[in-house]
């Protein structure tokens, strides 16, 4: 069975003038990694901070771990860590220090060994004894995670990890999330990078102005954009009408319509694209219409739904309606 | 019991981290030991000659003037550095922390505590090589290390407060400024009959008057005055009181717990 870590049922907070959480309901399994993606001012940090009993919420039922968050946030607090979006940590103290001193605060029986246990894990063991003010801003931040998970928490909150980090930085934080997924800890991530959680998550809530518009897996939520095309290549411009006329003679074959009907590629050649909706029954009976017709095709690729267009699609729907 | 040792051993920690941030940024105690002799002595070699007191020489009278400096700019210290915790994330890390929440401003306060005494110790040999020479006894130390603690607390209690209020780090400093003056603006310096008569009412019933003065004269060796010792535990205790509670209820607010 699988347990679940967090459960947050209708969700709301506002401050003074503007709601910023309208109705939030998520749940994440135990061990899982969980993305909440959505762009500035979505209400990622907000939902972040209710969920670390920073903030209160102004109405809804939230169990962490299995304790209420309203009745119990000194038991939370015992089993999850935050890293926000912002290093938090002490510049002018040494790597080493800032980890001795965070154990120190999580009540750890040997804070100088799991200081010594964590430099290690995280690629710090150089630099432990120097001062964080010279630090790089992801050897900051992969500092910041360490002093998080001292500890052991079995529940982490990332908040936007990798905001502001160089690519490589970016690579390597990514590898150390999957690592820490591995170790069995429950992650709750937020980002506004559609890369990030497809990367990482193993399900991904899209948040927009403070609603939940989208949830599931990666694939879930690509299978619910009707955008999967596969796009046929011809030599010349003439081959392409051809292609065209005779595809469509079947009804049930969507051409997708881009201006005239098909597309130049850059090498010069011609192309369109229908809509197969997933069947690929569709794409054989395409094949074989070209194929008796004799028309001979230069290129075929599937087009899949980035992220990025169900992102779109979902606000774009969202604000239709 | 258990979870008071538990909140003591959260406020060392606090207090510990503190001192290692200071011990890192050496600037600021040396301003706080600096400014303070600095004055005494540009008090002591100009004015001296000029401002007679009677039956006391002038750097055994403003020594408690120049303490109260000090420790007023070592609590100015403590203003920024709980703005820059409040203003930066560690505040917001700390809070997600199972500790008691209050450790973490009596952190501050222990640490502020133990500087302001080290800070007043080295002044006071500073003093004494400018000719400072006190005539107390164990008891007369006693009631100076009380109300030297004392201001110390209660000037603390206000930098949190400072520090948690300021929406900068230059905001939160301009504690030292009021800590500098207000010694001025009390028998600190001259004796407050002398003062112009607006700043002379001022300076007889605000708070450093009667610290000062009962300081001066556990310095001197004269016999205390129970009830001027009264009135300065009084203002300690009260102001105490009502700045933690402040601070408390300002951090409360603050990080929205």
């Amino acid at each position: 069975m699988i347990n679940t870590e967090i459960s947050v049922m209708g969700l709301k907070k506002g401050f003074k003038d503007k709601e910023v959480l309208r109705n939030v309901n998520l749940s994440v399994a135990q061990g899982s990694i969980y993305a909440l993606l959505g762009s500035n001012g979505a209400g990622k940090t907000t939902t972040v901070r209710i969920l670390t009993t920073q903030l209160a919420p102004d109405a809804g039922k939230i169990k962490i771990g299995g304790f209420d968050l309203q009745s119990q946030p000194e038991r939370i607090r015992q089993i999850i860590s935050v890293t926000g979006q912002f290093s938090a940590v002490d510049e002018p103290l040494t790597g080493r220090e800032n980890l001795r001193l965070m154990a120190k605060m999580r009540h750890l029986s040997d804070p100088e060994k799991s200081a010594e246990k964590l430099l290690r894990e995280f690629h710090l063991t150089e630099a432990g004894d120097r001062r964080v003010s010279a630090y790089s801003g992801g050897m900051k931040r992969r500092l910041d995670i360490a002093m998080s998970i001292l500890g052991n928490p079995q529940l982490l909150f990332l908040d936007e990890p990798t905001t502001g980090l160089d690519p490589q930085s970016r690579r390597s934080m990514w590898n150390m999330v999957r690592k820490l997924k591995e170790s069995g800890i429950t992650i709750f991530l937020t980002t506004q990078y559609l890369e990030e959680a497809e990367e990482l998550a193993d399900r991904i809530a899209i948040l927009d102005q403070g609603e939940i518009i989208a949830e599931g897996t990666v694939a879930e939520l690509k299978g619910q954009v009707h955008r999967e095309t596969a796009e046929f290549i011809f030599a010349d411009k003439e081959t392409v009408e051809k292609a065209k006329l005779l595809v469509r003679q079947n009804k049930m074959i969507r051409i997708s319509e881009k201006e005239s009907g098909f597309f130049q590629e850059k090498d010069g050649r011609y192309g369109f694209g229908v809509f197969t909706g997933g069947e690929k029954d569709k794409l054989a009976e395409i094949f074989h219409h070209l194929y008796e017709n004799r028309i001979h095709i230069c290129d075929f690729r599937e087009v899949k739904p980035s992220l990025e267009d169900v992102f779109l699609e979902m606000i774009c729907e969202k604000e239709k309606k | 019991m258990r979870s008071y040792a538990k909140n003591y051993r959260d406020t060392f920690t606090m207090a510990g981290r503190c001192l290692l941030l200071s011990g890192r940024n050496p600037d600021t105690i040396l301003t706080s030991i600096m400014l303070p002799a600095m004055m005494m002595v540009l008090f002591v070699c100009l004015f001296g000659k000029v401002i007679r007191i009677e039956g006391i020489s002038y750097v055994n009278y403003i020594v408690p003037g120049i303490l109260l400096q000090c420790i007023g700019q070592c609590s100015a210290t403590t203003a920024v550095s709980v703005n820059r915790d409040i203003t930066g994330k560690m505040a917001e890390r700390f809070c997600i922390l199972p500790l008691k929440k209050g450790a973490i401003l009596t952190g501050y306060v222990l640490e502020a505590f133990v500087r302001g005494m080290i800070t007043s110790g080295i002044v006071l040999l500073a003093a004494a090589l400018m000719g400072f020479r006190p005539s107390s006894d164990l008891s007369d130390w006693g009631i100076v290390f009380l109300l030297i603690s004392g201001s110390i607390l209660t000037l603390s209690w206000l930098a949190v407060i400072t520090g948690l209020t300021a929406s900068s780090a230059e905001g939160a400093s301009s504690l030292s400024a009021v800590a500098i003056i207000l010694p001025y603006l009390s028998s600190g310096f001259v004796p407050a009959e002398v003062l112009p008569p607006v700043v002379r009412t001022f300076a007889e019933y605000q708070p450093m008057t009667v610290m000062i003065d009962t300081m001066r004269n556990a310095f001197l060796g004269n016999k205390a005055d129970l009830s001027d010792i009264a009135l300065a535990a009084c203002w300690c205790l009260g102001l105490c009181a009502v700045f933690s509670l402040t601070a408390g209820h300002l951090f409360k607010r603050k990080m929205a717990l």
